[in-house]
């Protein structure tokens, strides 16, 4: 067990080497040069020139990608961004905590919702409750993140004044896009649990379970979810690493300065350091997020444990 | 005479689904008395299994449904027990259940220990406390011949023999006074198979129970029954005494078709005796007797109406071929 993990984390390496080359690629073939995106339109060709061998963009691509590396293996220093000239190791380090904090309530609050609704849908199949339960979820897995936002500030922060609308200053602001974020999730994770405990239920080993007149309460929980977790999961261990990555669009609706508007505007500004070292964090938070999941599957079912040893 | 324990009254169970309606069970009466064992013997898709759940209660939620009848046990109509009650002083405490396949049957991210303490500790009648629940698993584990310390391992690290022990030692944990052992050698190799069912016969001897066997083993039957109940499409078209099925001279053709199909020691044969055709469709059976389309004495009055019991002693025929020659 000990040794998968070591391996499993030796391996992240190749992979954020891998991802750094490729991000790295295709941010030098999309045309345009950050200098020229900084001065703008109205600046000469020498002051672009001249801004781009300051930033040492003049130099060529392959140079540029070995000092990269260099720089974060030697010294563990992503650069500096060509914008603000800001440490880019310190620009992700501020906003993790409030990416970090985004992600987890949303998944905890899509777990909350998502699974117990998925139990109960499948446990009572074909019911009003189930029938209802499996409507919403599709509607609420097709709206949009940003018109849900948009809806949940005109509620509660325009009509009700019970919640803010931005800002990060305490719990309370992130309530509203947790909320948000967290909404198409656990219509996510309430169909894969109906699923997988629909398909579980039907099970030999349940019939036995309830052959032994234990309460039923404890043949679906004990019995039927613990078989139908590894969807479960999976599917929760990919939204996780989705929502760190993927809450651009709400990190913008609720003004709210995390990582996610810090790798868009790194992008749209061509501001190389930046873009390189969020996508190579969010690789490695990916990375983790996935080896914990395996390591989850292996909790959860000892036949998988049995594989990891050997 | 020993006391009765379980009477079950034309007993009619049918799968409901959309489409269809899967008569499954039509009509089956049998008792069965304190320590005896009784044989359920048929084809695949005769209505055993279903006879069985429907005795715990056990049947699919949606589709299964016990349309008319009676099951009463110990003097209880257990039609009428309320789920609640069900689990709690029936299944598992006073009716055990041995299920066909242990590949299936045990669950794979519990250990066989906790398993098999799951049902001690929910019929806890003796108060037993969580050391001795321990011990009491031990003991179950160790009756069934599986060293106690195996009790952590999980199913998967089991063969498929100590597998259906398990299973076993779950369903006798509780010590219930029947045991429904639905095909308990069936998916097991013929070796295991004899270990298996002398084991469950000597400690249904052990613990004075009573048995509900299914199989389409007559073989098994032979050495381990009491009664025999042959069922066909859903009905019983005889039963009797071990020495009235096995000895008697007068038997249902389908009777006769099941022993027919038993390779003899005493004679050369190249191929064995089949009864020709299928089992009929249970979403559409046939009119009269059940068994008619495939039977070689097969009447006018067979095709019209369903045969009257001949009944002989305990020895009963559901044929008209019998009934015609008691009237004459």
């Amino acid at each position: 067990m000990f040794r998968y993990v070591i391996k499993r984390i030796l391996l992240l390496i190749p992979i954020m080497i891998g991802v750094s080359f490729i991000v790295f690629t295709i941010l030098n073939i999309v045309p345009g040069d950050p200098a020229r995106v900084i001065l703008g339109e109205s600046a000469t060709a020498d002051e672009v020139a001249q801004l781009n061998h300051e930033l040492g963009y003049d130099q060529p691509f392959v140079t540029r990608y070995v000092n990269f590396l260099k720089g974060v293996i030697t010294k563990f220093d992503f650069g500096t961004s060509y914008r603000t000239r800001d440490s880019v190791l310190e620009d992700i380090l501020t906003r993790i905590p409030i990416s970090f904090k985004l992600a987890s309530f949303s998944i905890l609050l899509a777990i909350c919702i998502g699974i117990p609704l998925g139990i109960f849908s499948a446990v009572k199949q074909y019911s009003l409750f189930d029938n209802i339960a499996r409507f919403i979820g599709i509607f609420m897995a097709s709206v949009p993140p940003f018109w849900l936002g948009m809806m949940l500030i005109y509620f509660f922060a325009l009509i009700l004044h019970i919640l803010p609308s931005s800002g990060v200053s305490s719990l309370k602001h992130y309530i509203l896009p947790s909320l948000a974020l967290a909404i198409p999730y656990a219509s996510a994770i309430m169909r894969f649990t109906r699923s997988s405990m629909l398909e579980t239920i039907r099970q030999e080993y349940i019939k036995t379970a309830e052959a032994k007149g234990i309460p039923e309460s404890r043949v679906i929980l004990n019995h039927a979810l613990r078989n139908a977790a590894l969807p479960i999961i999976t599917i929760i261990g990919t939204s996780f690493g989705g929502l760190l990555g993927g809450a651009v669009v709400t990190e913008s609706v609720f003004s709210l300065p995390g990582l996610g508007t810090l790798l868009v505007t790194g992008i749209r500004m061509k501001d190389i350091p930046v873009v390189m070292g969020a996508t190579v964090f969010y690789a490695f938070m990916f990375g983790c997020i996935m080896l914990i999941v395996d390591l989850l599957y292996a909790f959860a079912d000892a036949r998988i444990k049995a594989k990891y040893s050997k | 005479m020993s006391e009765n324990l379980i009477r079950i009254k034309d007993l009619r169970v049918s799968y409901k689904t959309d489409f269809e309606t899967v008569r499954a069970v039509n009509g089956i009466s049998f008792d069965l008395n304190k320590g005896e064992v009784i044989g359920l013997v048929g084809e695949t898709g005769a209505g055993k299994t279903t006879t069985a759940l429907s005795i715990m209660r056990l049947l699919p939620f949606r589709t299964g449904r016990i349309d008319s009848g009676s099951i009463e046990f110990k003097g209880i109509d257990m039609l009428k027990v309320p789920d609640s009650e069900m689990r709690k002083s029936y299944r598992g405490e006073k009716i055990g259940m041995i299920f066909q396949d242990p590949m299936t049957a045990l669950n794979p991210v519990i250990p066989v220990g906790d398993q098999i303490a799951e049902a001690i500790t929910h019929h806890n009648k003796e108060k037993l406390n969580k050391a001795q629940v321990e011990s009491r698993v031990e003991a179950m584990l160790e009756l069934v011949g599986i060293p106690a310390f195996r009790k952590a391992d999980y199913p998967h690290q089991f063969s498929g023999g100590m597998k259906q022990r398990v299973v076993i030692a779950i369903a006798l944990a509780c010590e219930p006074d029947l045991l429904i052992a639905d095909e308990p050698t069936t998916a097991l190799d013929v070796t295991i198979q004899a270990q298996v069912l002398a084991m469950i016969t000597e400690l249904r001897k052990k613990l004075g129970m009573s048995m509900i066997l299914i199989t389409h083993d007559l073989g098994i039957v032979a050495q381990v029954c009491d009664k025999v109940a042959v069922m066909y499409a859903g009905e019983l078209v005889e039963q009797g005494t071990l020495e009235d099925i096995f000895t008697g001279d007068k038997h249902h053709p389908y009777t006769i078709g099941l022993f027919g199909s038993i390779p003899k020691l005493n004679e050369e044969t190249d191929r064995l005796e089949t009864i020709d055709g299928m089992m009929p469709d249970p979403t559409c059976l046939p009119e009269g007797c059940k068994f008619s389309p495939r039977c070689k004495h097969c009447m006018e009055i067979c095709k019209q109406s369903p045969p009257v019991e001949f009944i002989d002693g305990k020895h009963r025929i559901a044929c008209h071929l019998y009934a015609a020659h008691e009237s004459n």
